[in-house]
Parts: structure tokens; sequence; C-alpha cells
């Protein structure tokens, strides 16, 4: 990895698209990494569109603002596509969609699948995170999987570690 | 590598245990919820010795806090815009009857329209209130400030403000050293003077005839004043024992140029990137009360032109409170002072704006003030 590596989630409020962002940079930095997540603030509610941000580098990050130009953007909801321009400012190319119907161009996953199969609900933010390392190596598997298990100890998180190695197994 | 990953809010929260306030009353308000709804986990756990009093309103916290404070033990609170706005009566009564007590201001836009993001608004405007205000530009300088600020507020006996942006701080999950212990840096609270004991009677807070209340306001002015001093000793004495400094403790210049931007908080992250980007300086002001004249009249001399960067608004005075007083404090300079007020209610301060702004420079005239939204 060179520079610093920008990731933009897109989501709907109460998908957890801020709690992604915090696993992804725990586990980034028990990789070594320096890293930053946060979320656009709003008045959210449940289902509204909602954003959070990653930065992960080797060195000290030293910026305060939204991520305009990601190298790589998540989508929790394929909804999102219709009304939201989830490619605007887009460094990268690479799109990865919590999706049934694939999407041309997109990184398609059914994460809804996985996430009934592994925890019994439709809650795919651990999930993609499976996806979006696989395609990324933005950090490991070890490091997410522990991130995980320290924001949700117990039961809970081992089903989301299940559903973010499916993901991870499952991505071409 | 600093040792853990962590929301800025949880950070201070965390370094506010090791500080052992006896007394934490806090009523929470976005965005900093965070701060005791993490200091009231801790104390669900075990892990927090003070007495977190859970109180109707920030008014009560600010009135608990003196009350606690009065008593001769450490006080504790943390709030934002209309919750420090609400604490406005008794801000001027802590700093009057001399009680070191520690807020953390999370800073956010004031009422109205109704608005939950950050700018300076709501500490700046109580910028006269006899209490010391410092602004962090990192959460990890939001975590060294706290402690440093329990030091300063009984050294000095005059209560702290400790100031961190809103949401960019707060809530962002970010690489913080958060010591362990604070290794003795701040010993336990020994008050010596206003506090009330039976063994030792004295009145405090109590009124004051026209002669005496004059007296007792130029005494609170001439400590602001002084307390310059212990501001940068502290400082400096955990720089030494930690390895992290700011500048001289009050203001921290970066770069080189015969253009500075003077500007203060969070922002100054962006701004730096900018300022050496473009061959400018940047004088980030860390202490803004006392207001360190001497330090930037030093670190401004011989500048061409000086743009102020400040997230608040002297409404009808136009420009923001920082901006006018730098003007004043630079009166006779050669240069030309002008100002940007940026990211009231929670707007973007972006490299690119901020690359915009720098290359104003030369168009601005002296005394201009342009907006962010113009």
């Amino acid at each position: 990895m060179t520079g610093m590596i920008q990731v933009r989630i897109h989501g709907r409020g109460g998908q957890g698209a801020i709690t992604a962002a915090e696993v992804l940079a725990t586990a980034a930095f028990k990789d070594g990494k320096y890293a930053q997540a946060f979320g656009k603030f709003g008045p959210e509610r449940r289902g509204a569109p909602v954003e959070s941000y990653v930065r992960i580098s080797e060195e000290p990050i030293s910026i305060m603002q939204h991520v305009y130009d990601p190298d790589i953007v998540v989508v929790l909801e394929p909804g999102l596509m219709d009304v939201i321009d989830v490619r605007a400012g887009m460094k990268g190319d690479k799109v990865i969609l919590n999706t049934d119907t694939p999407c041309e161009g997109c990184v398609n996953i059914d994460a809804n699948c996985i996430a009934m199969d592994a925890i019994g609900k439709a809650i795919v933010n651990t999930a993609m995170l499976g996806a979006l390392i696989k395609v990324t190596g933005i950090a490991t598997v070890d490091s997410v999987a522990e991130a995980i298990m320290e924001r949700f100890p117990g039961p809970v998180g081992e089903k989301n570690v299940a559903a973010m190695k499916k993901t991870y197994e499952a991505v071409q | 590598m600093p040792n853990q990953i962590i929301e800025g809010s949880q950070a201070v929260a965390k370094m506010v245990r090791l500080c052992k306030p006896k007394v934490l009353a806090m009523y929470p308000i976005t965005p900093s919820t965070h701060i005791p709804e993490t200091l009231a986990q801790m104390k669900a756990n075990g892990e927090l010795d003070g007495t977190i009093i859970r109180v109707e309103s920030e008014f009560s916290a600010l009135s608990a806090c003196i009350g606690a404070s009065s008593t001769g033990v450490r006080a504790y609170t943390a709030t934002s815009s209309q919750g420090l706005a609400l604490m406005h009566e008794l801000l001027f009564a802590t700093a009057g009857m001399r009680l070191p007590i520690v807020i953390n201001v999370v800073n956010r836009a004031l009422s109205a329209p109704l608005n939950i993001f950050n700018d300076h608004q709501d500490s700046m405007s109580e910028r006269d209130s006899g209490w010391i205000q410092l602004y962090a530009g990192t959460n990890q300088e939001a975590v060294d400030m706290t402690v440093q600020a329990f030091r300063i507020a009984e050294e000095c006996l005059l209560p702290v403000m400790v100031c961190m942006d809103g949401f960019y701080l707060s809530h962002t999950y970010e690489v913080v050293d958060v010591p362990d212990d604070i290794k003795g840096f701040l010993p336990d609270y020994q008050p010596e003077h206003c506090y009330l004991d039976p063994n030792k009677p004295m009145t405090i807070g109590t009124w004051a005839m026209p002669e005496p209340y004059m007296k007792l306001r130029k005494e609170l002015n001439d400590a602001a004043e002084k307390s310059v001093g212990t501001i940068q000793k502290v400082h400096d004495d955990y720089a030494k024992a930690f390895g992290r400094g700011y500048g001289d403790g009050l203001i921290e210049v970066t770069g080189e140029g015969s253009t500075a931007i003077v500007s203060i908080g969070s922002v100054c992250q962006n701004i730096e990137a900018v300022a050496k980007e473009k061959g400018m300086q940047l004088v980030r002001v860390r202490c803004f009360r006392p207001f360190p004249r001497q330090q930037l009249i030093g670190a401004l001399k011989g500048k061409k032109s000086i743009i102020v960067i400040e997230k608040n608004a002297a409404l009808g005075l136009g420009g923001g409170a920082m901006f006018h007083e730098l003007r004043s404090a630079l009166k006779g300079s050669d240069a030309k002072i002008a100002c940007y007020v940026v990211g009231l209610g929670g707007v973007d301060v972006t490299l690119d704006y901020l690359r915009k702004v720098a290359d104003s420079a030369d168009s601005l005239g002296d005394g201009e003030v342009r907006w962010q939204n113009e």
C-alpha cells in the first residue's frame, strides 16, 4: 500500500455504516497502520441515506474533512444507487455493492443472503467489510475479525465474524 | 505509534478518569454526549472513583460543580453549545469565586436556526467570563490539554475550558496515545484558598459593594493575564514528562513565509497542509484566554500579510472575535490583516477551499472580511 487510502461507505440510517467504518479503522490499526474513521452526521433517522469515511495510511493522518475523492466506495443497500451518485469524486473505480441483482461496473455481492444465513438478520455492515478487504487488501481478515469481536463480544460478534469471512470467500 | 485507536470523546473521558475528579456533574448534549456517557459507563464498571451527579440541566451541572468545588474538591463537567449558553451566568460566578473547575467544551453552533454541528460560537461567546480557554488542534492535544487544564486551574485558581471541535474531533476514531497513568503530573488537589472549611471560615461569591466588587474584578483580570506563565510552565512540564509539546504552549508556529495564517482549532490540520503548499506560515492559537498578545506580536513581526481564519462571527461588527483582537494587538504594524469567517454550523472547511483562501492573499484589503459562503 502506498500513500493514503480513502474509503466512503454509503448506507441507510440503522445499517451500521459508521460502525463498519470504525471497525475497519480499528482493524487497520491492528495491522500497524494509522487510520481515521468518522461519519457525516446529520438528522439521521432509520432509512435515510448516510455516509461514513475511513482513511488508512502508513503515515500519521492530519486531514479533517469529509472524503470527497474516495479510492473505494462501499454501498450497503442497492436502492441507494438510484438516489445517490455514489461515484461522485471517485479517484478509484471500485464500487462494492450489496445486491442480488448484479450491477454492471460494480463488485456485486449478495451480502443480505450471507447475513441472513450467518446472523439471522439482513444487517450487512460487517459482511461488506469482508468484501472490501478481499478486493483491496487494506486490512487483514484476522484484524477485522478481532476488531468485530472487540466491538461485539460474544455470540453477536462471532456471527458477524462468520458473515464477514463468508463474504470474503464469496467475492472474486 | 500511539497506543490505541479510539474516538476523541472516549479518549478525553479516559484522561478525565486519570485526573480523578471527586465530583462530575454532567448533562449530556450533542456533540459532547459521548464524554458523560463514557464516564458513566466507567462508573458503572467500578473504574471511576468520583461521584457522578445526575442533573436536570446544564445550569444545574455547573451549579453542582460550583458547590463541590467550594468544598475544596476537584470538579468536572462537559457540555456544548446551548448547554454552555445555559451555564452563562454561572461561568462568570465560577471565575469570580476563583473555583478551579474544568469543562470540556465540545464546540457546536448556537441557535437559531437549530444546528448541531461544529463552530466556535459557543465558547467564543464566553471569552470575557474570566475562564482560561484552550483550543485543541487534534484529539491527541485534547487529551493532553485535559490533564494540563486541571493543573493550570488549580495553580491559578481559575476555571479552564478545554475546547475541542464537535464531530471533527469528538466523533472521529483516530490513533491517539492515552497514558495509562499520569505519573504524578497532576497531584491530588489540596486547596489552600477559596473553599469552605468550618475550621478556617471564609466567605466566597458573596455580595460586594461597588468598590470591593471592582477591586475583585480587577484582581480576576490580573490573575487571568498572569496565568500565561503557568499555562506555559504546565505545558513544558507535560512535554518533558510525556514527550509531546505544542509550540510554546500558547501558540504554535509552523512553516515560514511573508504571509501568515492565524487560526484556531482542528481546522488548522487542513490549514497547515495548505500553508506548506503555498509557502505560508501557520500560527495556531492554542490558548485564546488569556489572549497571547505578546507571543502573537512576536510571531507576526515583519509579516506582509495576515489572514485570520475562524469559526465564529462577531455579529454586527463583522469578522470573528480573534480577528478584531489581533488587529488591536498589532496596531501600528505594517501588516495587512484580513479575516475569513468559515465553517459556521459545520460547513466543511476543505483543503480546496483553503487553497482559494491562500490564493486570495494579495487581493485582500486591510481589515477586509469575507465569509466562506459568499
